[in-house]
């Protein structure tokens, strides 16, 4: 049985938390909330230079060539200190799309500025509330044209490109969309987490390729999707292990009626809760990078479990760790909100927990069924 | 990662296997002795060849295999439908204990037929006015002459009635605070004043009992650790406990979930189609896998020689509320029928109806639900304990409500 990270793995996250720590403290991230800024562009910078840019992306394409096990662990580290950058929209899914579905000159073109960090990338999926149904999208591609309305757009404000989801006359595409171009307007859109922009962006006619040159299998589309679920799990289960300790750490401290709050039954229940729940998430999680970085045909089953773990455990922390903290827990100056924006943030993008369950019992049956 | 042995383990596994399968009987006369009988044979079986036991050191009836031969033996034993039970707490509980406090001379009398499956131990720690509180406990034991003379009740006894011993905490001073005052003895449940009434559980079972001591004697030889330093030993009991309690919650896992969603109809659809349904079924395997694979990671350390982290504490108090929730809600597809416990009537011979009416006995039995919560949260998250209004005071002045 070896069902844990490397040696080197595990100096990977020594490396990533430290860094983190240093440069991504609580204040950065409250800096870039307390502005009118949509990422930390220096941070980013700082990030590229450690490689994390390039983790998985080919040697071939100026990336490092490494597995999806040391994009986890970064990824964990990322969510751990809440921090203001496209990491999702650029890694976990518009460089594996490009990987996946773009042709030679397409990826020679748009990875090696990716894993150097010189360029972010975004997806653009959504048009309106709801779930998203690929055979309904009314964003259209025609000819080397696309037009249509994708709102909200994470991180579309800071990136060059867009990996573009749009139907053409063939199907499901994956289009990809410079950004700075004639024919693209993107405007700012208020959410709950203005530490990560989000846009309403608007294709009129701009230029674009469908990656590939074809249209996109859906099945394919999910198994990316399913990749990234993976990802975000892992970022998820970091923001859930911050908000775990900021609540013990309060709850050691904070006195009422002669005592640490933390010796209360109903607080120490409660954090016994989120630990159990992040333990399952932290599992589960694990589950999925192995069947990610193995090519595993468990990856649809291991994906949904652990983005439906890390759903659960992320929001339940950032959600209790604010209750444990009482009315301090509820103000601006106090960091807990930090968490309770991202854990739900991030548990909105691709697909809420209802998706997700619903994509886990399909698969189950599937896998029962294979079996 | 890989779900894969490494060489040395591959080849103990094969081993393992290979004698199990020239050994392990599935003949009729095997078949038709009494459970207890078959798990004697079977175990003195693997006593004779060096398979009991096999953590334990070769002087005692071991093999002394490593914690995760002990877990591939496990694995490749579950193969066979052979009854196990009757020894999980002598040989996992009592025997550690013993190997750590009784004097050479008593763990070579009585190691080696715990091994072999001989002799049977059992445990009694439990009282009426000490469950969740143990060191509460009031069965007293008076110091007369070379003896000690044991009086009062324990409850909730697995296999009282089939013990040949039995380890047993008792109160020696009720004038010091309440964990200094206990001391710790093996008793012969044969002895003279040990009565033993079995406890018809709520589901009709008798699995416990109720034993009750009245002047029973036992020889100062037969104490395990100093006088007034019975908590400690005690410890030494349940720190091996709740791991072998939590790690079977039978058929109830997701796949029957599964299958009887399939079969059950909501307005004319497998009630698999239902999102509600899907919902839960969901949730559940979130939760069953989330505890397997913190198994796999438990069991990952084992292999590095390493010790598992505190995830497995989780096992128990996540499984056993999972057990009743989920037999609940497969009721609950059924409609009325769900009632039916009548193996030849009902769906899954029964099988949910008895998980539900068990479930309330696995979230209490080896720590309630409440108290591991609380164990997680001290032991590992480090929170303080509550405030102990008996703290300090001898016993004898303790409120008792």
């Amino acid at each position: 049985m070896n069902f844990e990270f490397s040696e080197e793995q595990q100096l990977l996250r020594e490396q990533a938390r430290g860094f983190l720590t240093e440069h991504c403290s609580t204040s950065v991230v409250r800096a870039v909330l307390d502005s009118n800024e949509d990422w930390d562009a220096s941070l980013w910078k700082k990030v590229a230079e450690m490689g994390w840019t390039a983790t998985v992306i080919p040697e071939a394409y100026g990336g490092l060539g490494l597995s999806y096990y040391e994009l986890a662990i970064i990824a964990e580290e990322m969510g751990r200190s809440a921090a203001p950058l496209p990491f999702s929209s650029s890694l976990y899914l518009a460089s594996e799309a490009i990987r996946h579905f773009g042709n030679e000159s397409q990826k020679s073109e748009w990875l090696p500025k990716l894993a150097s960090g010189e360029c972010v990338a975004t997806v653009a999926m959504a048009e309106r509330a709801g779930r998203l149904v690929l055979d309904q999208l009314e964003t259209r591609r025609m000819d080397s044209q696309i037009t249509g309305h994708k709102v909200p757009v994470a991180d579309a404000s800071v990136a060059d490109v867009a990996v573009v989801l749009a139907r053409s006359d063939q199907g499901l595409e994956a289009c990809l969309v410079p950004l700075k171009q004639e024919g693209v307007s993107i405007s700012p859109v208020l959410t709950f987490d203005t530490s990560r922009g989000h846009s309403a962006v608007t294709f009129d006619r701009a230029a674009a390729q469908a990656l590939g040159d074809a249209p996109v299998d859906p099945a394919d589309w999910e198994r990316v999707i399913d990749g990234a679920a993976v990802l975000f799990a892992w970022e998820q289960l970091g923001v859930a292990e911050s908000a775990l300790i900021q609540a013990r750490d309060y709850a050691l401290q904070r006195f009422a009626f002669g005592r640490a709050i933390g010796s209360y039954q109903a607080i120490k229940h409660k954090l016994a809760n989120m630990y159990v729940k992040n333990t399952l998430a932290r599992s589960n999680a694990y589950y999925g990078v192995w069947a990610l970085a193995e090519g595993s045909d468990e990856l649809p089953l291991a994906a949904a479990t652990a983005r439906v773990a890390a759903i659960q455990a992320s929001t339940y922390a950032a959600e209790e760790n604010i209750q444990t903290h009482g009315g301090m827990g509820f103000t601006w100056e106090f960091d807990c909100h930090f968490y309770y924006r991202r854990a739900k943030l991030l548990s909105l993008a691709i697909g809420s927990e209802a998706v997700w369950q619903d994509r886990l019992v399909s698969a189950l049956t599937e896998q029962t069924v294979a079996a | 990662m890989d779900f894969n042995d490494t060489s040395e383990e591959a080849r103990f596994r094969e081993e393992a296997a290979a004698w199990l399968a020239e050994n392990a009987p599935t003949d009729e006369a095997f078949r038709a002795l009494s459970p207890l009988e078959q798990a004697k044979q079977w175990q003195k079986c693997k006593y004779d060849a060096g398979w009991a036991c096999i953590g334990w050191a070769p002087e005692f009836g071991g093999r002394g295999a490593s914690p995760i031969e002990e877990v591939i033996w496990r694995q490749e034993e579950s193969r066979y439908d052979l009854p196990a039970s009757f020894f999980l707490i002598g040989q996992g509980m009592i025997g550690p204990t013993l190997m750590a406090w009784a004097s050479d001379e008593d763990k070579a009398r009585y190691l080696p037929p715990l091994a072999s499956g001989e002799e049977v131990w059992c445990q009694l720690f439990s009282e009426p006015a000490g469950g969740s509180d143990l060191a509460a406990l009031r069965t007293r034991a008076e110091r007369d002459g070379e003896d000690w003379v044991i009086n009062g009740q324990k409850i909730w006894t697995s296999g009282a009635h089939y013990s040949d011993y039995g380890v047993v905490v008792v109160r020696t001073d009720p004038t010091v605070a309440k964990h200094k005052g206990l001391s710790y003895f093996y008793v012969d449940m044969k002895a003279p004043g040990v009565e033993i009434k079995p406890i018809k559980q709520l589901t009709g079972d008798s699995d416990f009992n109720e034993v009750y001591f009245t002047d029973v004697r036992v020889s100062d030889s037969q104490r395990l650790g100093e006088v007034g330093q019975g908590w400690q030993v005690s410890l030494t009991t349940l720190m091996n406990e709740r791991a072998a309690i939590g790690s079977s919650f039978g058929q109830m896992d997701v796949s029957l979930a599964l299958s009887v969603a399939q079969e059950v109809e909501i307005d004319g659809h497998p009630a698999l189609e239902d999102a509600a349904v899907r919902t839960k079924i969901a949730n559940w395997y979130v939760q069953e896998s989330g505890l397997k694979y913190t198994g796999y990671r438990s069991l990952t350390a084992l292999s590095r020689g390493a010790l598992p982290g505190p995830e497995n504490s989780i096992g128990k108090l996540v499984g056993a509320p999972k057990m009743q929730a989920m037999s609940s809600y497969l009721m609950d597809l059924l409609g009325a029928s769900g009632a039916i416990a009548d193996e030849a009537l009902a769906t899954k011979a029964g099988i949910i109806q008895r998980a539900y009416m068990g479930a309330p006995g696995l979230r209490i039995a080896g720590g309630t639900d409440e108290i591991m919560a609380n164990i997680i949260a001290e032991r590992v998250l480090g929170l303080p304990q509550e405030p102990r209004l008996d703290k300090g005071i001898p016993f004898n002045e303790v409120p008792t409500g």
